[in-house]
This record gives C-alpha cells, sequence and structure tokens, in this order.
C-alpha cells in the first residue's frame, strides 16, 4: 500500500514530494502524465519570484506568496536552481497608475513584504535606462527575483528521489475510488491499466486539478485554462532590464513583462486569454504582436531580431480568485492544490509545508529521516573558473568535449543529465536539465549529438529518442540504405 | 521550336535560349561550350549527376557520399537510386573508389567521395 | 602556454584555406582549432556537386573539395586540433579553449584568422506561430541526420525559404523516398541559385511558392499539418488565402548569420548589414593580427568565392606575422548606397596590400538592368559598370584599382536602377 500518491509532477507536486522525502517509512509515489516532470505549467511561465504586493490581503496568495519567497530564495541555494534575486519594478504612466502603484504599496506592507518602496521617475530611469523615459514612477520590490521554473521542479523531485520518492512518468491517472481507509487509483501506461492503492491522495494535477478532484469530490472550483504567449530573447538582449519590469494592472488588463530570465535572456510577456483546450500551447500572429506592442510601452529597444523562441503556456487559473488548497468534504486523507494561477510558482515550496502538515493531521505518521538527503549539486562546465574547468575534465574527459555550442554546455554535463534521479530522456528534457540546445541556434547543431549521446547512454534506438510529448519522434527511420545486406 | 532554359552546368546559371531548326539545334545566350552541350542534351537527352550516400560498415559515419562520375540519363535517376542503396561499403574507403561499377548499364561508376 | 605564429579558429573551408596559403606564404606554425572530428565543417554534409568550378575547374562534391584541402594541407607543417572548442579570444591575442585529452588551453597567437562559419535561422527568429511539435528542422540539420547519420527526418516534407539549402535538400529528400510538398518563399523571387530551381525542383515537379510563407503549425507530438498563406508587398499573409498541407516534417531554409559570439569576445567591430567583421581589403578586423574569411565574414553562395578570401586572409596573416605589415593609415571607407545591403571590405588601405581590390556587396532587391556605382562624397562618379541581373541570393564584385581611390576618405557603392 502507497502512503501517498501525488498526482501531477508539476512545482507543486515536486514540492509536496520533496516535502514528505523527508519524513522515514513512507511509500510516496508520484504519477505524471506527461513524458517528464514539470512539463505543463511549470516549465512555460515567467519564472518570477513574486515579492508579494499583488494578492488580496488575507487570502491563501498573499500568505503562500510572501512565505514562498523567502523559501525559494534558500531551495535556490540548497538545489542549484538558477535564481536571481534582481528586484521588480511597477512602473506607472500616468497618475492613474500611480495611485495603483500607491495602492499596491500599501498592500505589500499588509502582507508584509520586506524592502518595498515607492521610487520616483529619476529614481526609475536611474535604476533601468533603457526603459522608456516618459513615466511617472514605480513600486520597486527588493524582495522580488527570476527562476528557471522548471529547474526549481525538477531539482525537488531529483532530491525527493534521492530520498526514496517514485515518480512514474506516462502514468496517467484515470480515476480514484475512496474505499474505506484507502483509495483506489487507476492509472493508465503503455502497458495497460493498473490500480494502485494509496492511503492519501495530493492533487496536484495542475489545469487538470478540476478533473482529478471530480473523480473523489465535486469540486468547489472551475478550471478555465488561460493561456499566455512570450518571446524569448538572445542573450544579448538579456541586459536591456536588469530588474523585472512589469505594468500596472487595469481595466484593459495586467499588462505584460520585460524581464531577464535566470539564465541570462530576456524574456517578454504574456498576454492572457482563455482556452478551451488545456493542452493548447499554441501561439498566434496576433497575440504576439499584441505582446510586442504592449510591451513596448515599457521598452522600445527590444530587438526581436534576436527572438530565439516563442512559447506560451497555460495557467491553471479558475473562477475563484484564490488558490484552492485543503481538503474535500468527504475525506481528510484526499488533498487539492488547485486553481494555482499566479503567483503559484513562488508559493509552491509554503503550500507544500502546509499540505504536509494537513496530511499530518489526518494521520500520516511524520517522522523525521536522519539521513535526509537535502542538497543537490551539478556542474555547469561555463561557470567553473579556468582551475574548475581543468580539474573537472581532468576528473571526467567528457567535460573537455563541448556539445551545446551556444550555451558551452559539455557532453559531461549532458550525460550527468541523463542519468540524473530523473534521467532525461527527451532532447527537451536533456535541455531542461543542462541548458544545451537553449541558446540562439535553438539546438540546430547539438541536437543531432545530444540524440547520438541519449541513444549510447540509455540504449534506445534513434528512432525511438522523442523531443517531448508522446509521439514527439525526431527521426522516422535510417534512409534505405545496403539493402542487399538487409536481405540477406 | 524555340526554348528558354536555365544552364545548370555552373553556379552562373545562364539563361540560353535553344532553337530547333530541322532536328539540329542552335543554342544562344551561354558563355561557354559545356553550357551549348547542355542546351543540346537538355533537348534530347537530358543527364544529370547523381549525388547521394551509401551505408558504410566500420566508418567514423554509418554513411559515405558517393556521386555517379559523370551525368547519367535523368529518366534513370530513379533506377539508379534503387541500385545504389543496395551497396554496403566497409571502411577504409579513399575517395575516387568505385563502390559499383556501370550503374543501371550506363557505363558510369558510383564513386566514393570521401576518405572514409 | 602553448604559442603559434598562427592560429586559424575554425577548419571548415574557410580555416583549411587559410591555414594553407599562410602556409604557401612562409609561415610554418600554424594551428587550426576545429570543434567537430574531422575537417571540413558543413562541406561534409554539402554531398550535392557544384563546388570547384572556379579554384580547382572541375565540378566537386562538398566532401571531395573538403578532402582536397584537408590532403594539401596534411602536407605542410601546419597542426589541426580537433574536438576543440575555442571559449574566448582577447584582444591580445590569447585564446581559451577546450578539449578532452589537454584539458584548459592558453593559446597564444602572433595572429588569429576567425573562420567559424555561420549557423542557420530558426524558427524563433522568425516567429512562425502555432504548436511546437516535433518535425520543425533547420534544413541544415535534417540535412546532417540525413547525409551524415543517415536518417529520414520525415516522409511528407514542406519546405520554408528557397535558399540554397532548402532547394539542394529537396531533391535529396526526394532522392531518398519522402514526398516534399512545396517550397514556399516569403519573398516574390527565389533566394537559390536558378541552376538549383531547375535541378532540385522542376526535375522533381516540386511546386515553388513565391509570396507565400507559413502562418501556422499543426501537431501535439509530431507535426501534422502546416498552413501556407499568400503575403502581400508589406509580407503580410493576406486573410482568404490559406492552403493546408497535411505533412510530417517542414525545414526551414530562412536564411544563415555569421558566428560573431568569439569576434564579439575580442572586442572587434562588428558590421551590423553583413552581421560581421568590419574588415579592410587585407581581411584584417579592427583588430590588428586578427583576420576574417569566410562565412564568419559575410554569408556566400560559393565556397569557391569562400575560398578565394580566405586564401587572401592567409597570405596577409603571413605577411603580418612574417614583416611586421602594418596599415598605412590612408584608407577609404566603402559605405552601401541606394539598393546595396553592405560590401565587404568596408575599409580599403590604399598603400598597404594589393594594387586592386575586390569589392564584394548584395543588393537588396531584384534588379533587371542595373548600373553599379561608386560616388566620392561630392557625387563625382569613380566608376560605372552596367550588369544585366543583380539578384539578392547572388553575391556580386567589382573590381578596383586602389589608385581610382586616392583622396578620397569615404566613397559608396550603390545599384541605380
Amino acid at each position: 500500500m502507497i502512503d501517498v500518491a501525488i498526482i501531477g509532477t508539476g512545482v507543486c507536486g515536486a514540492a509536496v514530494a520533496r516535502e514528505l522525502s523527508k519524513y522515514r517509512d513512507l511509500q510516496i509515489v508520484c504519477l505524471e502524465k506527461d513524458t517528464d516532470v514539470a512539463n505543463g505549467t511549470s516549465k512555460a511561465n515567467s519564472g518570477i519570484v513574486h515579492a508579494g504586493y499583488d494578492p488580496k490581503p488575507g487570502t491563501l496568495m498573499a500568505k503562500y506568496n510572501v512565505k514562498g519567497n523567502a523559501m525559494i530564495r534558500q531551495l535556490a541555494k540548497d538545489l542549484d536552481i538558477p535564481y536571481r534575486q534582481n528586484g521588480s519594478l511597477v512602473v506607472a504612466f500616468d497618475d492613474e497608475d500611480m495611485k495603483t502603484v500607491q495602492a499596491l504599496y500599501q498592500r505589500g506592507l499588509e502582507n508584509g513584504v520586506p524592502d518595498l518602496s515607492v521610487i520616483d521617475a529619476q529614481e526609475v530611469r536611474r535604476l533601468e535606462p533603457n526603459i522608456n523615459p516618459d513615466i511617472k514612477g514605480a513600486l520597486y520590490a527588493k524582495s522580488a527575483g527570476v527562476i528557471s521554473p522548471w529547474e526549481l521542479a525538477i531539482a525537488q523531485m531529483e532530491v525527493a528521489v534521492q530520498n526514496g520518492v517514485e515518480v512514474r512518468l506516462e502514468t496517467e491517472v484515470t480515476g480514484i475510488s475512496l474505499c474505506g481507509d484507502h483509495f483506489e487509483v487507476t492509472v493508465k501506461t503503455n502497458q495497460g491499466t493498473e490500480v494502485l492503492e494509496t492511503k492519501f491522495v495530493v492533487n496536484a494535477a495542475g489545469v487538470h486539478s478540476e478533473e482529478v478532484c471530480s473523480y473523489i469530490s465535486k469540486p468547489n472550483f472551475h478550471i478555465v485554462p488561460n493561456k499566455g504567449q512570450y518571446y524569448l530573447l538572445d542573450k544579448t538582449q538579456g541586459a536591456l532590464v536588469e530588474r523585472v519590469i512589469f505594468q500596472c494592472p487595469s481595466k484593459v488588463g495586467k499588462g505584460v513583462l520585460v524581464s531577464p530570465t535566470a539564465h541570462g535572456n530576456l524574456i517578454v510577456g504574456p498576454d492572457a486569454v482563455d482556452v478551451d483546450n488545456a493542452e493548447d500551447v499554441s501561439t498566434t500572429a496576433q497575440q504576439l504582436a499584441f505582446v510586442r506592442n504592449t510591451a513596448a510601452r515599457t521598452c522600445n529597444k527590444i530587438n526581436y531580431r534576436e527572438s530565439i523562441r516563442n512559447f506560451a503556456g497555460v495557467r491553471a487559473q479558475g473562477t475563484v480568485d484564490e488558490f484552492i488548497v485543503g481538503t474535500v468534504p468527504e475525506t481528510d486523507r484526499f488533498i487539492n492544490i488547485a486553481n494555482i494561477k499566479s503567483p503559484g510558482l513562488t508559493s509552491s515550496p509554503a503550500i507544500a509545508v502546509d499540505v504536509v502538515s494537513m496530511m499530518g493531521e489526518a494521520g500520516l505518521p511524520l517522522k523525521e529521516k536522519d539521513d535526509y538527503v537535502k542538497t543537490r549539486q551539478i556542474v555547469r562546465f561555463r561557470e567553473l573558473d579556468e582551475a574548475g574547468k581543468q580539474r573537472i575534465i581532468e576528473k571526467d574527459p567528457r567535460y573537455g568535449r563541448v556539445i551545446c555550442r551556444c550555451e558551452t554546455i559539455t557532453e559531461g554535463e549532458i550525460v550527468a543529465a541523463i542519468h540524473a534521479p530523473i534521467g532525461a530522456r527527451t532532447v527537451d528534457g536533456v535541455k531542461r536539465r543542462c541548458n544545451a540546445g537553449m541558446g540562439r541556434c535553438q539546438g540546430g547543431f547539438c541536437s543531432p549529438r545530444v540524440l547520438d549521446i541519449i541513444c549510447r547512454e540509455t540504449g534506445l534506438k534513434p528512432e525511438e529518442i522523442r523531443k517531448d510529448k508522446a509521439g514527439s519522434n525526431i527521426l522516422i527511420g535510417q534512409t534505405p540504405k545496403g539493402q542487399d545486406k538487409a536481405s540477406v | 521550336m524555340k526554348k528558354e532554359l536555365i544552364c545548370i552546368v555552373c553556379p552562373q546559371g545562364c539563361r540560353l535560349t535553344v532553337e530547333e531548326k530541322d532536328g539540329s539545334y542552335q543554342v544562344s545566350g551561354n558563355t561557354c561550350k559545356r553550357g551549348e552541350a547542355y542546351g543540346i542534351n537538355e533537348m534530347t537527352a537530358p543527364r544529370r549527376v547523381i549525388t547521394t550516400t551509401v551505408k558504410l560498415e566500420g566508418g567514423r559515419c554509418p554513411r559515405l557520399p558517393v556521386k555517379t562520375r559523370t551525368d547519367v540519363p535523368k529518366e534513370l535517376i530513379f533506377d539508379c537510386m534503387a541500385k545504389i542503396n543496395q551497396v554496403t561499403v566497409k571502411a577504409p574507403v579513399k575517395m575516387g573508389d568505385v563502390v559499383l561499377a556501370d550503374v543501371m548499364g550506363t557505363g558510369v561508376d558510383v564513386i566514393a567521395t570521401r576518405d572514409m | 602556454m602553448l604559442t603559434y605564429d598562427l592560429v586559424v579558429i575554425g577548419g571548415g573551408p574557410a580555416g583549411l584555406a587559410a591555414a594553407y596559403s599562410a602556409y604557401e606564404n612562409g609561415v610554418k606554425n600554424i594551428l587550426i582549432i576545429e570543434r567537430d572530428d574531422v575537417t571540413g565543417g558543413i562541406l561534409n554534409q554539402c554531398i550535392h556537386n557544384g563546388f570547384g568550378l572556379h579554384y580547382f575547374k572541375e565540378e566537386l562534391t562538398g566532401p571531395e573539395y573538403a578532402q582536397r584541402f584537408e590532403d594539401m594541407v596534411k602536407g605542410t607543417t601546419v597542426e589541426v586540433m580537433t574536438q576543440t572548442m575555442v571559449l574566448g579570444i582577447t584582444p591580445q591575442k590569447q585564446i581559451y579553449a577546450v578539449n578532452s585529452q589537454k584539458g584548459y588551453l592558453t593559446i597564444g597567437a602572433k595572429a588569429i584568422v576567425l573562420s567559424m562559419g555561420c549557423r542557420e535561422r530558426t524558427r524563433g527568429a522568425i516567429a512562425i506561430p502555432g504548436d511546437r511539435p516535433a518535425g520543425v528542422f533547420t534544413a541544415g540539420t535534417a540535412q546532417r541526420y540525413l547525409n551524415m547519420e543517415g536518417y529520414m527526418v520525415g516522409k511528407r516534407v514542406v519546405i520554408l525559404g528557397s535558399g540554397d539549402i532548402g532547394l539542394i535538400m529537396a531533391r535529396r529528400m526526394t532522392l531518398e523516398g519522402a514526398k516534399v510538398l512545396a517550397v514556399v518563399e516569403i519573398m516574390p523571387y527565389s533566394n537559390g541559385l536558378n541552376r538549383n530551381i531547375v535541378q532540385c525542383l522542376n526535375d522533381y515537379d516540386i511546386p515553388l511558392y513565391l509570396s507565400h510563407t507559413v502562418t501556422n503549425i499543426k501537431g501535439q507530438g509530431r507535426l501534422e499539418e502546416i498552413t501556407v498563406s499568400e503575403v502581400d508587398e508589406n509580407r503580410t499573409p493576406i486573410p482568404g488565402t490559406e492552403m493546408k498541407f497535411d505533412c510530417d516534417t517542414l525545414l526551414l531554409s530562412v536564411g544563415l548569420i555569421p558566428e560573431n559570439e568569439l569576434t564579439k569576445s575580442a572586442g572587434i567591430q562588428i558590421d551590423p548589414r553583413s552581421n560581421g567583421a568590419v574588415v579592410y581589403d587585407d581581411m584584417q578586423t579592427s583588430v590588428e593580427g586578427v583576420f576574417a574569411c569566410g562565412n564568419v565574414l559575410h554569408v556566400h553562395d560559393l565556397v569557391d568565392f569562400v575560398t578565394a578570401e580566405s586564401m587572401k586572409a592567409g597570405k596577409f596573416a603571413a605577411r603580418y606575422v612574417l614583416e611586421q605589415y602594418q596599415h598605412s593609415g590612408e584608407t577609404t571607407a566603402v559605405k552601401q548606397g541606394d539598393c546595396v545591403s553592405y560590401t565587404v571590405p568596408q575599409q580599403i588601405d590604399l598603400q598597404a596590400g594589393e594594387e586592386t581590390t575586390d569589392v564584394f556587396f548584395r543588393v537588396n532587391r531584384v534588379i533587371k538592368g542595373g548600373t553599379i556605382t561608386l560616388t566620392a562624397e561630392d557625387g563625382t562618379v569613380l566608376l560605372s559598370r552596367k550588369k544585366a541581373h543583380l539578384l539578392p541570393a547572388e553575391m556580386e564584385k567589382i573590381n578596383l584599382k586602389k589608385d581610382l581611390l586616392k583622396g578620397h576618405e569615404t566613397v559608396t557603392l550603390s545599384v541605380n536602377c
């Protein structure tokens, strides 16, 4: 019997898994329908660690945001996750906006946001010389930052796995029933269906959380997937702004942000459009134009010729303006983490702490391990100094072979990503773990080599290697050569 | 009969005019002799060089680049490909080595285009 | 620290020719640094023919052209270090590199030739909207899979961009059994050589849609469908002209970008028009003793021209090493005027170097019956040549006697149409 089944391996599922893995004698299983962890909303968002002035005081969002912000700082350090506390500005273009800035400032104080101030136009221009000069002022939040969102999830999941948690990929939950003191969870895999018995269920299924909840309880929330589209630009544009630059939320919309990413690129976006299909992450010419035009209010120096990628993510947003974190009326052993929209990424570690204590109250024995592995470290070759580079190549010559030219990622790092606790099996999986293929040529040069290395390390055939999702095979087979021999 | 052609003999891509009169052909627009020959050939019996690969065993790549030493009749391209696709070559191989002699009875050999 | 008289960064056709030429001109202590397993660069996957007519006076395939140069270099004292990645260059001509055998290397050089080549523009650079399935490749990546690794990337193919790589891949995919449904070009003219339209598209009845582009991509796992729309004169898609193609593969041949990240790291001045270094007519960059040639300098159509340019870079790099050769200070800047998108070189030294120089340029539109003119600051026409056809896809050149430029700080090259 499983003790806790966690459905979904985004930032919330991963945070709960890591939090739970601190305790001994628990069998914890994470169920993920996709080919990799963190492959939904968690991999396609702005990657912002919000300060916490935005949510209404007294909400779970406000509480978890401010708490999560501080936790992420420590997590990034412990788990070696690309993160930068670069601060954020909410810029005001007119007097109306300045009123909003003041209101956000007051809200931030109420929420307990540290290092918050309202600054004048001159100070904004001094801090951010490249943004448009005709601004009135801004809210400056020093505690805000940027993080690699998928690495926040992957790193936590890796730590969880090292501490005994099991992750089952390509395992889709198709039904759950409450059977007295346990649940029966039906899962579908490429091997067929299987029924798992578990004492607790954590529903961290993101855009699918309503459906998962409905197996056990009539949901008190309704998810309306909401899509946001982005531009990701070359690192040549990454220093255009130093901080996360938000526009004031207004009747017209939330505005779009312009920000460096934790990896040093520039990100511009998102828009916000409700969609019918939660898996629809397509981009559209119209909305990308909207993103560009709206961002131009903040900064008109963005060179879109340096764009390296467009992407879209779907927010697991609901009709209620609040996170849903808690048990259902039918049982206190089924816990929803739903409606996790912005600031969900920032809030996730704080949510996990509460979720675990809820399970404790419901009878899950929480006895701390003596041998809990708290930290994770990975080699980032290009960040090493000369001597460090020399040392690592001497230890393992594969670190001397640069595979991804644009990001200077070595064979050693790619092999490490493949043999990590949740090893990459796809080309994009490698990209998310070590950045190979994330640069300006978008894998043009390195993807054949990465594919080759995955085959060598896993024994998979080239035509079995996928770009990312199910069915995303890169090659369809060998060229029809040497047929004489094949027929003999 | 008059036909406008683009010469493919070299990257210059001269615009040729080929005029047929009583079975003989007059080429204009060419800047070299090979262009004239191309113009006439193209009207009577067009030919192409095939460049492709064959299976290579024991080399640094699983494929060896090859070509027909000279051009072959255009209508035989796919038949020649079928023959070439049957070939397997073992490394080492030298540029210029014949990997398939007299492909499709054209009298043209298929040769390796790289040491491997 | 290792030291060499000349270090050539990149062992493709440009690097091989530059090293060979420097050797022929008297420098013996030369190192080529190549990141791949072998030299030859992109030629290794360009298995088609059409190379070498200018330089070798015979038609060769890419691998043959590479092999010839490799063999020429093998007969010299030039050292080749493969599987070695250069991480940085300083203006003092120190090179930082890594490989598996020697680890982290610091290499000193009296002169450097930059010949790193170029990369392909990607989907992201042109913001094609839609899903992001597998099956969307740059043409060069697909070419590597097909010609070197021996793998098919798909069965039903649409190609965006009618540059030469796109056209060549249309034929290659067809010969290997795939169905190429269309080649789509946003401009009203093709960006490839005419001969390639004939022998890669017409020969196989592959339709070419000019003034069209891809406006949507559909597919969850693998590519399933693309939408192609006609564009107006501003390259904006025209609603109502959508055509759907049921395909599993989209190849992108939408331009090449010189790879100048190392060039920038050395503080070398870049020309935003060519995306390459600003060079003098001896191929020397703004940093003394650092030369650039081949596709890292500007994207060429023909490897033969890369060779010629690189031979020149090698020759002057040799003179720089052997003779303390320096620029005279009497220079003329070449600016681009009407219809010209860039020129190489951008600076001409009237004293040093050769008595005449080629100026390479591209026009930015199709011109029928144009006049190439070189004018002085005061509008005086210094030189004028008529040309029947000028195409953006085909690099043009004029040869100048340097005497012509005496007394002019800047001259402007334009094409009147």
